[in-house]
């Protein structure tokens, strides 16, 4: 698994998991991040906060937050 | 609330962004009234309309992405819904984030009253390359599912009829309901049977047992209050071995979501890129994003001094006028009778009126930055520079536009989300230098400092700034314990402005301006100009005056005259009464006396107190609103300290270095 903010721009990752207390856990899902959810990275400037796209949407996430979300690659390989 | 039968009550729930308050201001026009929640800081806006002869009331209820009580908005919205039993909910979604803007729904459901969808920004949804059936959709929900494109009035009508088919029961409701896992399903029959007999009536024990696995810090607390010790102990112990069931719960919604609109949406090819996305690949850009952002500032700028500032002086001189015109026609009156009304009432209504200008443009300017959805792309973009003093991109615009004025500074924090972040955004507002502010600057600078008076502005300028950010900074660690607001921000669709709902937006803002600020600001401003006119009617004798004399010795810390003391005092009505101050108690020629009285050490303390003073009083008036007496007593408090502080440091250390 690796922390959401690995990925670069247009890649794609699947959710696994969400770190963090109940409050965190509840306002991610409620904006469409649940185990299972395709996330795009749709930029990545490698410092400031990054947008991706779940289930439609484009959320602007911290690097702390995109920290706090595990994915898988959409094949189960390694990330480039 | 009144006879159900003669107006129904309909509630208008929905996330954030999906349209909702423009089918709000479609439905009652101006029959609409904005408040606060009782208790609360979180708008209200409450309306009526007619159809069919049967008035109806609307309650628009605040945007929320769910309903857990995780913050005041979602609180709201549930307990409105458990506590008012509304005859319908009109849940709004927004068509074209379709799977997202449903997960409210799924919450809704749950809840014991009859539910109307509508599927908002159809057009919107068809631009970006989404096909939605609602009959399908409706055939899997089970409810009443209604299009609409509430920017240009289309399926206003089908709401209506729908709206009344269902108040007068003529709609069969037969809802669909997520289910979560049977493992978890099991645990919450067990809690239920538990919290079932000590429940107050009003909620469903289903649900709570189901908000109590989602943690849901309300909804523990009701329950551990109401239970034995030892039932408390059984419940604890099954939320703490299933601690995982807010994601699985979450999860079965989605699935439930993506089961319902399986039939009914067809999606664009994946990997084709959006409308949205091919703007956001420029506006969202670190450079070039920002170079628009900076031109889109300055185009602000440019609106509100080219056309915001010379309105204001219009209207400044126009109450001028308005005040001489009184004097003469109340010539035999008692001289402070006319005082009273060319001086203080006029002065203090004028002073009012001469922010509204500024303040239209304003609420202008936020209205379309929000509903275009550049305004969230806005605090994208700021959130790297904002993020050590603890505040959230959002907090950006508000600030920047306090260099216009402080009053709309303040009033902008609305669109802050956390409590938080939007009480240190209020707390800050006032250190941004106005433009009042900086007029007292540039009239006093030069005749103190002549060549290096552009040089003194820029630092004093400067300065304000380096404060804002270090007592940022300062605020965020001890009054917040240096706890990050998280910045987690939905970047709504970009869609044109609709004209409507920017009217009604200017249009109240400004309404609640006038009819709170407006009156304190009014009160002060006489009670300063009573002041300085008794007890004999010459402010250079008056008790503002004397007042000045008695603050002599804190004055002497500062190398500050009696005159400047009155001065600074003055301008707490508003800033630019320094120079006119300053000039009824120095006579008519400032340029020679003020640096006469004032040494460069002292002159420069009292600019730097001017800059960092208690803020106006029409600033403190809408803290007051915004925040509260409490707040609003601190800001003054805090500083009114800095300032004294900032000027005995400046002067004294310019005494050491000769200047005094």
């Amino acid at each position: 698994m690796y922390p959401l903010i690995k990925l670069k721009a247009n890649q794609r990752g699947v959710i696994r998991a969400l770190r963090g207390g109940h409050r965190f856990i509840a306002r991610m899902a409620s904006l469409g991040f649940t185990p299972g959810a395709v996330v795009t990275m749709t930029r990545n400037d490698g410092f400031g906060p990054v947008i991706v796209s779940v289930r439609g949407t484009r959320v602007a996430l911290g690097r702390g937050e995109a920290n706090r979300v595990l994915i898988v690659t959409p094949q189960g390989g390694h990330l480039d | 609330m009144t006879d159900e039968r003669s107006s129904p009550v309909i509630a208008l729930a929905g996330q954030p962004n999906v349209g909702k308050s423009t089918i709000f201001n479609w439905l009652t026009g101006l029959n609409q009234h904005v408040g606060n929640w009782p208790g609360k800081t979180i708008e209200q806006k409450i309306g009526t309309f007619t159809h069919n002869g049967r008035q109806y009331t609307v309650v628009d209820l605040p945007g929320t992405y769910s309903l857990t009580a995780n913050s005041e908005e979602e609180r709201i919205t549930r307990d409105y819904i458990l506590r008012e039993r509304p005859d319908v909910v009109v849940a709004v979604a927004d068509a074209a984030v379709l799977e997202r803007s449903l997960y409210l729904l799924t919450e809704l459901i749950a809840l014991p009253v009859p539910i109307i969808l509508v599927l908002n920004m159809m057009d919107v949804a068809e631009h970006e390359g989404i096909q939605i059936e609602p009959k399908v959709l409706q055939a899997a929900l089970g409810i009443p599912v209604v299009p609409m494109s509430a920017t240009h009035g289309v399926g206003m009508d089908r709401l209506l009829s729908t709206i009344e088919a269902t108040v007068d029961g003529r709609i069969p409701y037969t809802p669909s309901r997520p289910h979560i896992s049977p493992e978890h399903q099991e645990v919450a029959e067990k809690l239920k049977a538990i919290v079932a007999p000590i429940l107050p009536d009003l909620y469903p024990p289903d649900w709570v047992a189901l908000k109590l696995l989602e943690g849901d810090g309300e909804m523990i607390a009701l329950v551990r209050e109401r239970l034995s010790p030892e039932q408390w102990k059984a419940v604890d112990a099954l939320l703490y071995r299933h601690e995982d069931a807010v994601l699985d719960i979450a999860s079965a919604r989605y699935a439930w979501i993506e089961r319902m609109i399986r039939a009914a949406v067809t999606r664009p090819r994946v990997g084709q890129v959006s409308f949205t996305g091919r703007l956001d690949n420029v506006l969202t850009h670190p450079l070039w994003g920002m170079l628009i952002l900076l031109a889109v500032l300055g185009g602000v700028f440019w609106l509100t001094y080219t056309i915001g500032a010379p309105l204001q002086g219009w209207m400044g001189d126009w109450a001028q006028k308005l005040a001489d015109l009184s004097r003469q026609q109340l010539a035999a009156a008692p001289p402070w009778l006319t005082a009273l009304i060319a001086d203080g009432l006029i002065g203090g209504v004028g002073l009012v009126i001469t922010f509204l200008p500024i303040l239209i443009i304003f609420f202008a300017v936020m209205a379309v930055l929000e509903d275009t959805g550049y305004m969230a792309r806005i605090a994208y973009l700021t959130d790297r520079f904002m993020h050590a003093m603890g505040l959230h991109g959002k907090s950006f615009i508000p600030l920047l536009l306090g260099f216009g004025c402080n009053v709309p500074a303040v009033l902008g924090t609305r669109i802050i989300e956390t409590k938080r972040a939007r009480l240190l955004t209020i707390l800050l507002a006032p250190l941004v230098p106005c433009t009042a502010r900086m007029a007292v600057i540039t009239v006093l600078t030069p005749l103190f400092f002549h060549s290096y008076a552009p040089l003194i502005a820029w630092g004093l300028v400067t300065m304000n700034v380096i404060v804002l950010a270090l007592l940022g900074i300062l605020l965020h660690r001890l009054l917040f314990h240096g706890e990050q607001a998280s910045f987690i921000m939905e970047l709504p669709l970009y869609h044109l402005p609709n004209l409507r709902t920017i009217g009604l937006y200017v249009w109240q803002n400004l309404l609640a301006f006038l009819q709170k600020a407006g009156s304190t600001i009014l009160l002060v401003s006489l009670l300063v100009w009573a002041l300085a006119y008794f007890p004999g009617g010459v402010q250079s004798e008056s008790y503002l005056v004397a007042f000045g004399h008695a603050l002599e010795p804190l004055g002497r810390l500062m190398g500050l005259s009696w005159q400047a003391l009155t001065a600074l005092l003055t301008s707490f009505v508003a800033k630019e009464n320094t120079i006119a101050t300053l000039g009824i108690l120095y006579g008519s020629d400032l340029a020679a006396a003020l640096p006469h009285s004032l040494s460069p050490a002292s002159a420069l303390a009292f600019l730097v107190v001017q800059m960092l003073f208690v803020p106006c009083a029409a600033t403190v008036a809408v803290i007051r609103q915004e925040a509260g007496n409490r707040w609003a007593l601190f800001s003054v408090a805090l500083l009114l300290f800095i300032s004294v502080l900032a000027g005995i440091l400046v002067y004294q250390l310019g005494a050491v270095l000769g200047l005094g």
